[in-house]
């Protein structure tokens, strides 16, 4: 239950934060990427932003084992620059700059946007359930990291 | 000479890493909305489900509370079906490949100074920039 109310107000203020930041609004995130027409920088001042408390919260994090709530902070992964990575920010930067939408602002605005955001969602869902059994496809062996552009 | 815009965006910037603290240094996890998502709706985090749930119930549900604050609220989302469903598709496979989006990779991951989290921003950016440049640019569709 403790767990359930964290993580529901962490959820809440990260899509306030949207809100708040003007990042539900697709044309401002267009804007970020249009540098060649009118472009818009609050995307930059929203990272920046948000990426001081993290920092911190790192800072913090590094000189504990637990969180308050008992579970291991996270370990960092190997830092493998392999073409997984790669192609599928690719694909998902592609796919940012068509509606000026990314994951999170599609939920926090999932009441906001019309019947518009719901054909995002489902689409979205609809990759995200199909892509473990897409990867089996390409690499059959089991070998997810694909090794190009390491 | 800074825009309005600008502060507000600082402030809600603010507020998404101060979320992203929280989850981290009160539940232990890492707050990236794609991956929270796909666990739940591809069975991998199955363990977490409630935790999940509950991220996303609060992200959904509470920003409309706050829309009477604002004289308007207008995320001016295109109508054009098909770039929707293509913009969906690509942003739930892309994200799901790279296991990560703008908040993994690009809040918690450069915040740790982890070069996967840089990487995949970078990578990120410069496909949308690309893609603003071919479709509205070139081909004036967007």
């Amino acid at each position: 239950m403790t767990r359930s109310f964290f993580a529901a107000l962490a959820g809440a203020l990260f899509g306030s934060g949207l809100l708040v930041s003007g990042m539900i609004d697709t044309v401002k995130v267009q804007g970020w990427l249009d540098v060649f027409g009118d472009w818009d920088p609050t995307l930059a001042f929203v990272m920046g932003g948000a990426i001081i408390p993290m920092f911190i919260a790192w800072r913090v994090a590094a000189r504990r084992k637990l969180a308050v709530l008992g579970t291991p902070i996270p370990a960092q992964v190997e830092q493998r620059l392999d073409g997984r990575l790669i192609w599928g920010s690719v694909l998902f930067g592609a796919g940012w700059g068509l509606v000026g939408l990314c994951p999170g602002p599609a939920l926090a605005a999932a009441f906001l946007n019309g019947w518009g955001g719901v054909v995002f969602l489902l689409a979205m869902v609809a990759a995200m359930v199909a892509t473990p059994a897409l990867l089996r496809i390409i690499r059959p062996e089991g070998d997810t990291a694909w090794t190009s552009a390491r | 000479m800074i825009e309005q815009d600008w502060v507000w965006g600082f402030v809600g910037g603010l507020m998404i890493g101060g979320a992203g603290a929280l989850y981290l240094l009160v539940n232990g996890r890492i707050m990236g909305a794609s991956g929270i998502l796909g666990g739940l709706v591809d069975g991998s985090g199955r363990d977490t489900r409630a935790e999940r749930l509950a991220f996303l119930a609060g992200l959904v549900l509470f920003p409309p509370l706050l829309v009477p604050l604002y004289d308007k609220v207008d995320t001016r989302l295109t109508g054009n079906i098909w770039l929707l469903v293509a913009a969906g598709l690509l942003v739930g496979l892309g994200t799901r490949i790279a296991n990560g989006c703008t908040s993994g990779h690009g809040v918690c991951g450069i915040s740790r100074l982890a070069p996967r989290g840089i990487v995949a921003t970078l990578a990120y950016i410069l496909a949308g920039g690309v893609v603003m440049l071919a479709f509205r640019h070139w081909l004036g569709v967007i």
